[in-house]
């Protein structure tokens, strides 16, 4: 009754550890997809752009070079039968990683993703699985046009079957992704659009802490600031900002999304008293409200103060010249923690 | 402009797709007889052994739909969408298969599932409400029965396009209604088929009517099969209750996929002769004059009027298939006294792979209020003893 495209460890040699060099998020997402179809046969890339042009942001470079047509494809343009075929292609034993040009663009296949890719193991008793890789570039702040700066993640974190992680960093863009090709699980891969020229020195192949887990990315004792994506930059610089002020803030980058981590979350909330989730999507019923919920719930007792949301406001994404009132900004996190009482 | 742009355009380089015959191709007629071959499409008609293998197997398949849908009746299955009058299209699409195939059905399609070997007690498992889908997947080489209309037609596409890649021969043959080629998912299918070249078979069988919204207004055009011709596939136009017809078309339809020339679309023009559930009211929408005109087209009776003309139906055969068909309603009705008892705490054990925190709470919490709900029951009945 087990399914057929469980993670084979075919004894195939991971690559050996390469000297260490300075990479950006696409480069580095580019490394985890390459050595993952190096080490597995049945996984295979395709969607809108991705063969000899490497995608609209690269990060399929050199892989249709490398892997060839059969490894490697230029889909036509329609997402729901990208995702679609995902699903036949993983029923048969194909380890599918699938690329939405742009997250505004993944909603043709909503059905799909929503009715297929999340319920197919749960509604087959465990029988058939998806290892499927949906990845897509996602957030704004990147100057795009309209459609093209959608932050879409409540929408696959609220459905149950799907898992949805998004790394902030080169390191863990490489690790998780490779983590999310290996899983048996399919996943929605998030990659915040803002963060792919960030560069690290990075030894591949890198590892990070797994990906269902989230990360303390900077240690503090007065506030918790809850970020994910492309707003763990700005949580790190609002942590810089307030300690010039005397303020300790704690950042977390939560990473994974669904599932939330708890365990880690909690206990640092419990140790500061006060935490804030900080994203770029709007506010009312975001991924913020579940958060700020779940610790409230859990932590009632711990909590000197409510937990604030600091996000983008409750309208569609605006246009480049107006984005920069839109997205949360030090300034604006810092603003919010002082309407705190502090006693 | 160089050369070479030019020879790159489609229209240069892509076949001619000759049109699908005006009207449905069939190969033995209303009367019971076979039409001759100048009008046959280039079809030939299979041997009397095949059509009394095919005609076993609509007679068996009828008796387990007309039994399903009078347990519906009687209240002991959730739903059931019957396929009544429709066994020439289901039987000859699984006919057409080899056991390493996979068929990519619709709630429709039961009765496929009854004959590619599906055991009954576990194609009722999702109509008695007791899971959502309830077979052997692998085992059968069917993939779930599919509700979200034309969805399943993409993952057709892609575990035939999955089995080229890898060299195999295995072909994906979907089960598309009419309505559902209105869906955007059925048009990308076509479509990645055919430039993917995938071994893939589109079987849409057209009866005429999407719950209560008749052809004419899905589309436009002629046939569904003139479609084929716009994604750059050929599209055969069939008589959805010569089951002659269809075995014919559809298993070429097959081996073209399995030899490498892509993928076919094949129209059954057919009649769904019940409700499209139990719980449709049909008078609201057609004449039973229509109904009727459709009865006296009866895929069974007229492969019955041929089989018995050229003398293969002899009355022991027919007595082993009636046997055949009631030992099967028997089974179906047995199975319905069996209760499977599923454990609610399930619910949690089949949503990942990878065991999750916060779900293993929930299901401790449920556990927990089952715990309490007995004990609380046990304690009332113990007081009222
Ligand atoms: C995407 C989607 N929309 C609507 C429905 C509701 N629905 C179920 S069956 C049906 C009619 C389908 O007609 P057709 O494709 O001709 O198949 P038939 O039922 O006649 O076999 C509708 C509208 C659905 N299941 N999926
Ligand atoms: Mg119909």
């Amino acid at each position: 009754m087990t399914a057929h495209n469980s993670t084979t460890h075919t004894g195939t040699a991971a690559p050996a550890t390469r000297p260490a060099a300075p990479m950006t998020m696409a480069a580095a997402l580019n490394a985890a997809i390459r050595d993952a179809m190096v080490d597995d046969p049945s996984v295979v890339l395709f969607g809108e752009d991705v063969g000899p042009l490497g995608g609209v942001f690269r990060v399929t470079d050199g892989l249709y070079a490398e892997f060839g047509e059969t490894r490697v494809s230029d889909s036509p343009l329609a997402e729901s039968g990208i995702i679609g075929t995902a699903i036949g292609m993983a029923i048969y034993g194909l380890r599918p990683v699938v690329e939405m040009q742009f997250d505004a663009f993944s909603y043709p296949a909503f059905e799909q993703i929503v009715s297929h890719v999340a319920k197919m193991r749960n509604r087959t008793r465990g029988r058939i699985q998806l290892p499927i890789v949906i990845r897509i570039p996602y957030a704004g702040d990147i100057g795009g046009v309209e459609h093209h700066s959608d932050s879409s993640e409540a929408y696959w974190a609220a459905t149950p079957g799907l898992t949805g992680v998004t790394p902030s960093n080169p390191a863990d863009a490489y690790s998780m992704l490779r983590e999310a090709i290996a899983s048996d699980d399919p996943v929605i891969f998030m990659e915040p659009k803002s963060r792919y020229w960030s560069k690290a020195e990075l030894a591949l192949p890198v590892r990070t802490a797994p990906m269902n887990q989230a990360v303390v990315v900077r240690e503090g004792a007065d506030v918790t600031l809850i970020a994910y994506g492309p707003t763990v930059k700005t949580a790190i610089a609002t942590a810089e900002l307030a300690s010039e002020e005397g303020l300790s803030i704690e950042v977390i980058d939560l990473r994974s999304l669904s599932p939330f981590d708890d365990e880690t979350v909690s206990a640092s909330v419990r140790k500061t008293s006060r935490a804030a989730v900080i994203h770029e999507a709007a506010q009312f019923g975001g991924y913020g409200a579940e958060v700020a919920a779940r610790l409230t719930e859990r932590n009632f007792y711990y909590l000197s103060a409510p937990i604030l949301r600091i996000t983008g406001f409750d309208i569609p994404y605006p246009s480049p010249k107006l984005e920069e009132y839109f997205l949360p900004t030090p300034d604006r996190i810092l603003a919010a923690l002082g309407t705190w009482e502090w006693s | 402009m160089p050369h070479d742009c030019v020879m790159s355009l489609n229209v240069e380089s892509a076949p001619v797709i000759t049109q699908p015959a005006p009207t449905p191709l069939r190969l033995i007629d209303d009367a019971g007889l076979a039409v001759d071959p100048s009008e046959a499409g280039g079809f030939a008609l299979p041997s009397p052994e095949i059509l009394l293998g095919l005609y076993r197997r609509m007679v068996v398949a009828r008796r387990f739909d007309v039994q399903v849908t009078a347990l519906t009746r009687q209240g002991r299955l959730a739903t059931y969408p019957s396929a009544l009058g429709q066994e020439a299209c289901e039987i000859a699409a699984v006919a057409s298969l080899g056991a390493l195939d996979w068929l990519f059905p619709t709630y429709r399609d039961s009765i496929a599932l009854l004959t590619r070997g599906v055991p009954p007690e576990d194609i009722l498992a999702s109509f008695r409400g007791e899971w959502h889908s309830g077979y052997d997947y692998y085992q059968h080489k069917i993939a779930p029965q599919a509700t979200p209309l034309a969805t399943q037609a993409l993952h057709a596409v892609g575990l035939a396009t999955a089995s080229k890649l890898k060299g195999d021969h295995t072909v994906a043959l979907t089960l598309l209604g009419d309505g559902a080629t209105s869906e955007g998912d059925a048009h990308e299918a076509f479509n990645f088929a055919a430039v993917w070249q995938a071994p893939v078979v589109f079987l849409v069988q057209n009866n005429q009517f999407a719950i209560s919204v008749p052809l004419d207004k899905q589309m436009a055009c002629r046939t569904i099969a003139d479609k084929a011709i716009g994604y750059g596939m050929p599209g055969y136009f069939v008589d959805g209750n010569d089951v002659a017809a269809m075995y014919a078309v559809v298993s070429a339809a097959v081996d073209t996929a399995r030899n490498g020339g892509g993928p076919s679309l094949v129209e059954g023009l057919t009649y769904r002769m019940e409700a499209h559930t139990n719980s449709d009211d049909p008078t609201r929408y057609r004449d039973s004059s229509d109904v009727d005109a459709w009865r006296g087209r009866d895929p069974i009776e007229r492969l019955e009027k041929y089989l018995v003309s050229v003398g293969v139906l002899t009355d022991a055969e027919r007595a082993d298939i009636t046997r055949e068909a009631e030992d099967l309603a028997a089974a179906t009705r047995e199975c319905m006294t069996r209760t499977a008892v599923i454990d609610p705490l399930e619910l949690f054990e089949h949503v990942y792979a990878t065991p999750r925190t916060a779900l293993a709470e929930q299901r401790d919490f449920l556990a927990n209020e089952i715990a309490e709900h007995e004990a609380a029951a046990a304690k009332t009945t113990g007081e009222s003893a």
